[in-house]
């Protein structure tokens, strides 16, 4: 069974013109020790979906659909329920590490205080485990590091302290949001070497969010796209990256110079704007932009069309269906 | 890792280091110069301000005799050159002395030693009692937001900064003394009532300090229903701006990240929000006092309270140079020894923080 299991998952937000729906009707899932990744233009409501897991969404936010954590129902629960699961079960590394660290609280505080809070341990105890933390994410002189306040680190060791952070607790979900953006090319080598040991040493289930081609094909075990908050294809990692089926990741991955793994260029660079909260195009939100689009797609919502057990997309025209996985890219 | 700021560059050169003694003792030393250049300014002003302090001071048939005017004008200097009379003012006031009143003719650092505590007095109990009411009430607005407690909360604190001081004063004391009778009364003690022996001037800790719990309790009766109104627009300042600010940092990806590790509430919001929170509402609480300083005129008025608001109307009003002088003197001490204060805390609250002075 997965580890987490989300089925229809709707978001709608407060925004100055009234309600809009930020994730539509999304369904996926994350098994024990895999790594998935979610990659989608900024907007897509990458963010939001994974806010709903542990239900932190903005002012006003709510979530519908179902999200089943560990076989249990997770998105009626209460405060109180949500805050047992929040850093114990399932944390979270959040988009920017310059923002997301408290700047006046030292990093033991950081560190120490969800360990304390949860398992009860005490202040030697929890200080102990926050020396190894900080030994396992390779942040150098841990005890010093103990002391200082977050300004006094680069961006790339505070999201090592970030990540530590997350790990303190031993939860057996980690959301990360962006966990490289920001970083230089080495910094962000490190970080990835550091979740892939972390998921061999831990077993530990990660959704990674990002933009990066780089950290979706040396990461990830599958992917998820996402347009307009929804899905609009997701498959094992190499399928998709090597077999594109659906034409916004088609686009996506065609408008990459060069093409390769080991490419960090962005997603993004598909002609026009991807649509604004508030005004999705009604049929497929792609229609606007997609050079294979019919009349039908403007109506209806598409239909999942299941290329084989892993492989889906969102796409009933499926304009690539004849074309084999060699040489489609050009 | 930036290296910690070295501490062998304060024991040096003991006024350029950024631990927090020279940091204090370089704050104090602006504190002095501000202090003097205060003087300078209102004594200019007092000298542009149009008036003949001669002809406010002496009566109609006095004012038209020459040798009573020049007598006058001798005994309290006014015939010499202006820069004389500011260098003598200020020679005068480095040994303690701050002149000779014109209206009350007694030493102004006399009148002063007087009036000042009574109003420091009700000042200080205002600014408790603001700071707790204000903080508490912005919390909990900020923490309900826009749900009932919320609500009710802002209507309060509008209130409380939309009432003119002597409003409420007028209002307050008609309330609380003619209506429901709880309050004792207009004044420090009642009449005829033995003030304490003066050690600080304060009546409740001088009567404290002598162990005389009667006095104390009459005292401190007498000084709460002015202290309360004083404390009412303050309280709406100070509610307000705790909401908003707690508010702005509750928006804080920190925030966020808290509350995604499963803290309770609670600890969030007392480690996480209200500690850059209080940054900016210490600041706005020096501001309040200051303004409360100045309502301080009105509020004494009407309950008869000897205090400092009464005594610079009536230097004002009989332009009293050396009166005005010296409740300038007291008035801007109390604003710099304020902003020292919330420099200092400022340094406690977020001591990494770099000051600029
Ligand atoms: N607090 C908020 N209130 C209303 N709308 C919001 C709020 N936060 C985000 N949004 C909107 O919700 C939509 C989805 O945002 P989300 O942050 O999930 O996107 P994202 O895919 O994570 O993008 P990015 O790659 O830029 O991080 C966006 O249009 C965004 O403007
Ligand atoms: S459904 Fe139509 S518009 Fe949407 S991606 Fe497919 S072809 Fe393009
Ligand atoms: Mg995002």
């Amino acid at each position: 069974m997965n580890l987490l299991t989300v089925e229809n998952l709707t978001v709608t937000l407060a925004t100055g013109s009234g309600d809009a729906q930020a994730v539509r009707n999304l369904s996926f899932n994350v098994g024990h020790g895999e790594i998935l990744g979610v990659a989608g233009e900024s907007g897509s409501g990458k963010t939001m979906t994974a806010l709903s897991m542990l239900g932190l969404l903005p002012y006003k936010g709510k979530a519908s659909g179902s999200i089943k954590f560990d076989g249990r129902e997770i998105l009626t629960s209460s405060k109180r329920e949500y805050r047992d699961l929040r850093g114990k079960e399932i944390a979270m590394i959040f988009q920017d590490p310059m923002t997301s660290l408290h700047p006046m609280l030292t990093v033991e505080v950081q560190l120490t205080e969800h360990l304390r809070h949860h398992r009860k341990v005490s202040k030697d105890a929890a200080r102990n485990s926050a020396l190894e933390l900080l030994a396992t994410v390779k942040i150098p002189e841990p005890a010093a590091a103990l002391r200082a306040h977050p300004s006094q680190f680069s961006g790339g060791m505070r999201q090592r302290i970030a990540i530590a952070m997350a790990l303190a607790c031993e939860p057996k979900l980690l959301i990360a949001d962006e966990p490289t953006t920001a970083l230089d090319v080495t910094v962000q080598a490190g970080i990835l070497k550091l979740l892939h040991q972390l998921r061999k040493e831990r077993n530990l289930s990660v959704m990674v969010i990002t933009h990066d081609l780089g950290v979706l094909s040396s990461l990830t075990d599958r992917i998820m796209i996402m347009y307009a908050g929804s899905e609009v294809e997701s498959g094992l990692t190499t399928d998709l990256l090597r077999n594109p089926r659906h034409p916004y990741t088609k686009g996506l991955i065609a408008a990459l110079p060069g093409n390769s793994a080991s490419n960090s260029k962005n997603l993004l660079s598909i002609d026009g704007m991807p649509p604004e909260l508030g005004n999705f195009p009604t049929g497929c939100a792609f229609h606007t932009r997609c050079n294979y689009a019919k009349e039908s797609c403007k109506g209806a919502i598409p239909e999942v069309t299941n290329l084989n057990s892993t492989h889906r997309i969102f796409c009933p025209i499926n304009p690539f269906s004849e074309v084999t996985s060699a040489g489609s890219q050009s | 890792m930036k290296p910690v700021s070295g501490e062998r560059k304060t024991r040096k050169r003991p006024l350029s280091g950024t631990g927090f003694t020279p940091f204090i003792i370089r704050r104090l030393l602006t504190s002095i110069l501000l202090v003097f250049g205060v003087t300078f300014i209102s004594f200019s002003i007092t000298q542009l301000v149009p008036g003949d302090p001669v002809a406010a001071n002496l009566g109609q048939s006095a004012y038209s005799d020459p040798e009573i005017v020049a007598a006058f004008e001798k005994e309290f200097g006014l015939d010499q050159p202006v820069p004389v009379q500011y260098y003598r003012y200020i020679t005068n006031l480095l040994q303690g002395d701050l002149g000779v009143s014109l209206s009350s003719k007694r030493p102004v650092a006399e009148d002063l030693k007087e009036y000042f505590p009574a109003t420091l007095e009700i000042a200080l109990v205002a600014v408790f009692l603001a700071l707790i009411v204000g903080l508490l009430l912005g919390i909990i607005s900020a923490v309900t937001r826009d749900r009932w407690p919320d609500q009710i909360i802002r209507v309060f604190s509008l209130t409380g900064v939309s009432m003119p001081a002597f409003w409420t004063a007028l209002t307050a004391f008609y309330i609380f003394f003619f209506v429901l009778g709880w309050a004792p009364g207009t004044g420090r003690l009642e009449p005829g009532g033995e003030p304490p022996p003066t050690v600080t001037g304060l009546f409740t800790i001088d009567a404290l300090i002598k162990g005389d719990f009667q006095t104390f309790r009459q005292a401190f009766s007498y000084l709460l229903l002015p202290a309360i109104v004083l404390a009412i627009y303050a309280v709406g300042v100070l509610t307000r701006f705790t909401r908003a600010s707690m508010l702005e940092i509750l928006g804080n990806d920190y925030v966020r990240a808290a509350r995604a590790k499963g803290l309770p509430e609670f600890t969030v919001i007392r480690r996480h929000v209200l500690r850059p929170a209080l940054l900016s509402i210490i600041t706005v609480a020096g501001v309040a006092f200051a303004s409360l300083l100045a309502g301080s005129v009105l509020v004494e008025n009407v309950f008869s309270w000897p205090g400092l608001g009464q005594y610079a109307y009536r230097a004002a009003v009989g332009l009293d140079l050396p009166g005005i002088m010296g409740v300038s003197m007291i008035v801007a001490t109390v604003y710099i020894t304020m902003n020292l204060l919330v420099d200092i805390l400022y340094r406690i609250i977020d001591p990494q923080m770099k000051d600029s002075a």
